[in-house]
């Protein structure tokens, strides 16, 4: 186990040595990159004066407001379709030719219609959320063991009570599993929306240090983002064991 | 295709005209504002416009070939490193975990360093498509490596076969589905990389050009475009799906 750990950290620690090393010799004077001790300067003035803490709040709190939006959309269209195949086949045709839009294509109605700020970054995610939380909810609904619903009749359930104490508990791991790669894509879409035209968080904070010809800082906002995905991932990875415990492992094995 | 599956066709079709009969409708009401929301008439005729005496078709063409260029770099370059490190334990000892986390990072946040490095250039906006698609195939084509069959391996070992030949031979049709399917991942970042693309560094395309078209309130022309890369997105989806079809239909027999 602690060898494992070891040699996963052999190759960064080598190539941050080998930039370090490079930059000294060749004594840089760069305006697009800088050396990793720079970096570890430029991410700790970002820590200290707070601009780090406010883009990052600013990105996660629009990425996990989309997908509380999109995922919440996405939700109520796969149990409406899961339940009623009828809707689900009309509407095929209809969500076969919005569903590949890609998500950027509409940062511009965005924004000549909300204009810059949280309103149209949230709206473009939550777009980018609804069809994974869709799919995934409607195929888990469908492949619900039709016995279960059998009994739903038979006990006279309501149509509300089927779906809240057989409907949802049963497709609820696969549910779990589809908001957990809806967030990986909120991060990202919130980011490259921040990147292309929203001048707020972490991805503006990015662009804008390129802009301004900091490099470290540029360098050291990327690789926090990289943090944030990581550890935003190994949350989710392990909320998602915590919560389902041994179901969990039957989500992510397919 | 069956008469039962053709008739819900024709019945899903029916239910996306009245659809957009809805939004005609609310456009000629106007219950949105035009500036936002240009009825389909508008946008179908913006569009025809554009691709008959505008230049909306070589902006198309040029995302196009720009999406494609940089969607094949990474799928040669995905599938040639994905195959060195899955196919050696130690190696994926090392590389592997470097791998994992990168993968969760934006691939968009890559553009700044990008155009630090090479300008508001067409050379930036390929590295980025093909930095960006990578990783999907390059994840895939690792994970398929790493999953043949032990039996299979143990098959390429006694019949003394070289390193070359196992991954040619075993691994490489072993992993395909894996392959493809990262594939068919990738064309859809490399779409999404090709408008922000162009979006930011102005290279001609329809990315860019829906940008200029919001800028200056025209909005038939920007949903003209909206709906143009939407259209390459399900083009793109459904080849890909039909490729993959044709390449994997010996394994379908074998089953």
């Amino acid at each position: 186990m602690r060898s494992a750990s070891l040699r996963a950290l052999v190759l960064p620690a080598a190539l941050l040595a080998l930039a370090e090393i490079a930059a000294r010799i060749s004594g840089m004077q760069s305006d697009s990159l800088a050396p990793p001790s720079a970096v570890a300067l430029a991410f700790m003035g970002a820590v200290a004066d707070g601009s780090l803490a406010g883009a990052t709040g600013d990105t996660l709190l629009t990425a996990f407001g989309g997908l509380a939006l999109g995922g919440g959309i996405g939700l109520m269209l796969g149990v409406l379709f899961g339940l009623v195949p009828v809707l689900d086949r009309l509407m095929e045709l209809t969500l076969e030719t919005v569903r590949p839009i890609p998500s950027v294509a509409l940062i511009p109605i965005a924004l000549i219609a909300l204009g810059f700020g949280y309103r149209m970054e949230i709206a473009i995610v939550s777009f980018a959320c609804v069809w994974p939380v869709l799919i995934l909810t409607r195929s888990a609904i469908a492949g619900i063991e039709p016995r279960l619903l059998e009994v739903a009749r038979a006990l006279r359930l309501t149509l509300a009570q089927r779906i809240v104490k057989i409907v949802l508990p049963a497709a609820l791991p696969r549910i779990v599993v589809a908001f957990r790669l809806a967030a990986g894509i909120a991060l990202v879409v919130a980011v490259t929306v921040e990147i292309a035209a929203n001048p707020q968080g972490l991805g503006h904070a990015i662009m804008a240090s390129q802009q301004a010809l900091q490099p470290a800082a540029m360098l050291a906002y990327l690789a926090w983002l990289g943090v944030v995905g990581f550890t935003l991932n190994l949350l989710l990875v392990k909320a998602q064991q915590r919560l389902l415990g041994r179901a969990a492992q039957a989500g992510t094995a397919r | 295709m069956t008469r039962s599956a053709l008739l819900w066709r024709a019945a899903s079709l029916l239910v996306g005209i009245g659809l957009i009969l809805v939004w005609q409708w609310i456009a000629d009401r106007r219950l949105v504002s035009p500036v936002f929301l240009p009825g389909p008439d508008r946008a179908w005729a913006a569009l025809v416009r554009g691709m008959t005496t505008g230049d909306l078709g070589a902006k198309l063409a040029g995302t196009v070939e720009r999406m494609l260029w940089g969607w094949l770099i990474a799928s040669l370059v995905g599938i040639a490193l994905g195959a060195a490190i899955g196919s050696s334990a130690r190696l994926r000892a090392y590389v592997a975990p470097t791998l994992e986390f990168l993968r969760p990072l934006p691939a968009s946040a890559i553009i700044p360093v990008a155009i630090a490095l090479m300008g508001l250039s067409e050379a930036m906006v390929l590295t980025v498509i093909a930095f960006g698609s990578l990783w999907p195939v390059l994840l895939a084509t690792v994970h398929g490596f790493a999953a043949v069959e032990p039996r299979l391996m143990e098959v390429a070992r006694a019949l003394g076969l070289s390193r070359a030949a196992t991954i040619v031979k075993i691994a490489l049709p072993s992993a395909s589905p894996d392959i493809l399917a990262g594939m068919r991942l990738s064309i859809t970042v490399a779409l999404i990389l090709a408008v922000v693309g162009e979006m930011l560094a102005g290279r001609d395309g329809v990315g860019h050009w829906i940008l200029l078209a919001a800028r200056s309130f025209r909005a038939p022309d920007l949903y003209a475009g909206v709906i143009l890369l939407g259209a390459l997105g399900y083009a793109s989806a459904l080849l890909l799906a039909l490729a993959e079809r044709r390449l994997l239909a010996w394994r379908m027999r074998a089953r």
